[in-house]
């Protein structure tokens, strides 16, 4: 059996389920400030989430082991390689760990305005560096003979990669007023809907223009042609769906299909990447392939029992704290201060 | 500052300001599950009090050990990439163990236990703080498979410049994990005992809330004797083992230059290491031997023998760790935990005679003793890891050949120096937080469920 098949999908399927949860409360973060009139509603915005966020960051760290364990050289590549824009991910992350759990904390203004910039800039940043970094690694990287990136940050900040970020941006919020207009109720439904609704386009013009800048940019459609094939299209059509069932106001349907662009889009680029994990633009030979960057059988073979035994288990419980969690929130329930 | 020099730094302040948070996880959890316990069972609201007070601390902390602990996962990549490569096999296997197996319930259930209050039944919302106690011992074992690994490499052969996985279940039962992670996990039960103990006196000593805080004082102090004292002997065993399988180690622990038959132990030494000698010294005859092999006649083998052995092992080069930390970090670590015994089986004979509420100067002192286990904390990390050195994975690989080659100086400066100011910035809110918070006292029955 081809354990590094196996593996690649695992890991994808990890940084999918990564983009899909944490997708929706990055989104809650960047839209927290804009859609809420008043303290109260920012709680709540934030209470939607408030059960999720943080089994949602688990998904990353998951990813980030299973890529230590199945694939060292990617995992090493990858991370002394984005060495800057990581550290910067996780500044980002702590500072909205540290927004969320301790904005209730106090009750003073000031205290509370800065835990809501640490949440926005918190979610805006992450989000969008995982967007150029992505977009870092279809285009290809200069990966010498040692499988180490040579070379500098200015090459990881280039300007398609940059659309990269804002279209991981663009898609994760859209994603996350859907998700609020699920979980709230009265005024601030109606803004987070009236959001989605106007964000639509401008988010659509700059997935497409990705999209289509993508032909000439990266390693992903060499393989496919001229025509796209039926990740991306299914991919093409779940976005437009969103839209149609925006305007019908089936926000529930809208969210679905946001998330189902999330989860093809990623698979379009891990398929488009297969059997590679870190292209080289120096040299085909130094390209960092799911073979030559891969654990022993062994490894693979001990971690495809553990993750068949354990994943399962995760999933159901996790699913079930969702449903714990599925009505949607009002102002009466937001204790006074 | 060469980048080897500045990445040891960047881990070492990342490692043990994590590690101020992980052991009171560990105590805290298994305290606050212990309360709720309590309260489920009697139905009484001042468990339910104590329940949500100690849970409100708990939670502050479990924030910071959570995010600081995403900083060291992605610090192996960013940082130590060599190490990763040469690593990953063996080592990547329990990290992703620990995320998908503790990780996620730790964060999903304590959610559960958090928003949970009179939304799920009781008995499962009881079961989902034990889950979360029970996920962070877990956690801790996986972690300490990961690093028993790096001490006493087991199950591997090399290949091509990398230690491949040969024996799963050799590195997941490795003898060195047998013996750290029960001295560890609970070292942090003390930790979490001590810090209810010290908080509940603060209560206690200022008259407030007497009822409530006598209770979690007296939960505290059973938790604290009992844990203290298994705490030493596992720590006992593990220094036998690491005589055994890291002699190096345990000869710098014990500031042992020359091999000695019987060996005696040292008290005091100041240590010269460049002359390789202690210009001030007192030994006690036998002891270390008595240690050691648990006999009267056994050698144990000083640093000039093992420095020659080294040599002829793996070339010319120094093979000694940072002898002086070791030496007293070790002395350190125990002289604490025999305190901490001590402080809490006399903290027992006061309730005994009935005087442990109104001891002003026992209460006194348990506010200030709940901070010294985070000082032994640190200080057995400190022997475990520095009395390693120079090896990042004994006998396999130098810390030097570990680091990422195509990170600068420069780069690791910047980071080391804005990850210190975040955590210095971290540890002054939480503090803040935990002062008010513990000061408040214990909240009303009904006071409302927690909310952001």
């Amino acid at each position: 059996m081809d354990f590094q098949l196996i593996w690649f999908i695992l890991i994808a399927i990890l940084f999918i389920g990564y983009f899909l949860l944490e997708g929706f409360d990055f989104g809650v973060g960047i839209l927290m400030p804009f859609v809420s009139k008043d303290d109260v509603d920012r709680r709540i915005t934030i209470n939607t989430i408030g059960p999720f966020w943080d089994a949602n960051e688990v998904w990353l760290i998951t990813a980030g082991g299973a890529m230590f364990a199945a694939f060292p050289h990617w995992y090493a590549t990858l991370f002394s390689g984005f060495y800057i824009p990581l550290f910067l991910l996780l500044v980002a992350l702590i500072l909205r760990a540290v927004g969320f759990e301790f904005r209730s904390k106090m009750p003073d203004k000031w205290w509370r305005k800065t835990a809501d910039h640490f949440i926005f800039w918190g979610s805006l940043l992450p989000a969008f560096l995982w967007g150029v970094a992505l977009t870092n690694v279809v285009q290809g990287l200069p990966i010498g003979p040692d499988k180490n990136f040579v070379g500098h940050l200015g090459l990881v900040l280039n300007p398609y990669a940059l659309l990269g970020g804002l279209a991981a941006v663009a898609l994760f919020t859209l994603h996350g007023a859907l998700f609020l207009s699920l979980r709230t109720t009265g005024d601030l439904k109606e803004r987070v809907e009236k959001v989605a609704r106007l964000m639509w386009i401008p988010a659509g013009l700059i997935l497409a223009a990705f999209a289509i800048l993508g032909y000439w940019q990266t390693v992903l459609f060499e393989g496919l042609g001229l025509i796209p094939g039926t990740l991306p299209t299914l991919t093409i059509i779940s976005f437009v769906a969103s839209y149609v069932f925006i305007q019908l106001r089936w926000h529930g349907y809208a969210f679905g299909a946001t998330g189902a662009a999330i989860v093809l889009g990623t698979a379009v680029v891990f398929s488009g990447l297969f059997p590679l994990v870190m292209p080289s633009t120096i040299d085909a030979a130094y390209h960092l392939t799911v073979y030559n960057a891969s654990s022993s059988d062994l490894t693979l073979k001990v971690m495809s029992v553990v993750a068949l035994l354990f994943l399962p288990i995760v999933l159901g419980y996790q699913g079930w704290s969702y449903y714990v969690f599925s009505q949607r929130l009002t102002r009466e329930a937001i204790p006074r201060d | 500052m060469e980048s080897i020099d500045i990445a040891r730094w960047q881990f070492g302040i990342t490692t043990t300001y994590h590690y101020l948070f992980v052991p009171l996880t560990l105590g805290l959890s298994v305290l606050t599950a212990i309360l709720h316990s309590f309260y489920y069972k009697t139905g009484s609201s001042e468990y339910k009090r104590l329940t949500k007070f100690f849970g409100k601390l708990f939670i502050i902390i479990f924030a910071l050990g959570v995010v600081t602990g995403i900083v060291l996962e992605f610090q192996f990549g960013m940082a130590w990439s060599e190490y990763s490569r040469f690593v990953g096999d063996i080592f990547g296997i329990p990290l992703a163990i620990e995320a998908l197996l503790a990780f996620f319930l730790e964060s999903t259930f304590i959610a559960v236990w958090l928003f949970g209050w009179d939304r799920i039944s009781k008995g499962l919302h009881l079961l989902s703080i034990w889950l979360v106690a029970i996920a962070s011992s877990l956690s801790a074992i996986w972690i300490i498979i990961a690093n028993s690994w790096m001490q006493v490499p087991v199950g591997y052969v090399l290949n091509e410049g990398r230690a491949e996985l040969n024996d799963f279940v050799a590195v997941l039962l490795n003898e060195q994990m047998l013996v750290m992670a029960p001295h560890t996990i609970i070292a942090g039960f003390v930790t979490g005992g001590l810090f209810m103990l010290g908080i509940s006196a603060w209560h206690l000593y200022r008259g407030h809330q007497v009822e409530l805080f006598g209770k979690s004082a007296r939960i505290a102090l059973v938790f604290v004797v009992v844990g203290g004292i298994l705490t030493s002997t596992t720590g006992h065993d593990q220094a036998q083992h690491t005589g055994e399988h890291q002699p190096m180690k345990l000869a710098a622990m014990e500031g042992l230059w020359d091999t000695e038959e019987p060996a005696s132990f040292s008290l005091f030494a100041i240590i010269d290491q460049e002359n390789r000698t202690a210009t001030r010294e007192i030994r006690l005859p036998y002891l270390l031997t008595i240690l050691a092999h648990n006999d009267l006649t056994s050698p144990v083998r000083g640093m000039n023998e093992l420095q020659q052995l080294k040599e002829e092992q793996f070339g010319p080069g120094d093979y000694l760790p940072p002898i002086a930390i070791v030496y007293w970090g070790f002395r350190i670590m125990v002289g604490l935990g025999m305190l901490f015994i001590i402080f809490s089986m006399y903290g027992i004979t006061l309730w005994w005679r009935g005087k442990l509420d109104t001891s002003k100067r026992y209460l006194k002192y348990a506010m200030i003793v709940m901070f010294l286990p985070f000082i032994a904390n640190s200080a057995g990390w400190i022997v475990a890891e520095m009395g390693r050195q120079p090896w990042i994975v004994y006998g396999l690989l130098l810390t030097a050949d570990g680091v990422s080659p195509n990170v600068s100086g420069g780069e690791m400066l910047l980071t080391t120096i804005g990850f210190t100011l975040i955590y210095g910035f971290l540890a002054a809110v939480a503090g803040f937080l935990i002062y008010r918070f513990a000061k408040k006292g214990a909240p009303e029955e009904d006071a409302p469920a927690h909310a952001y």
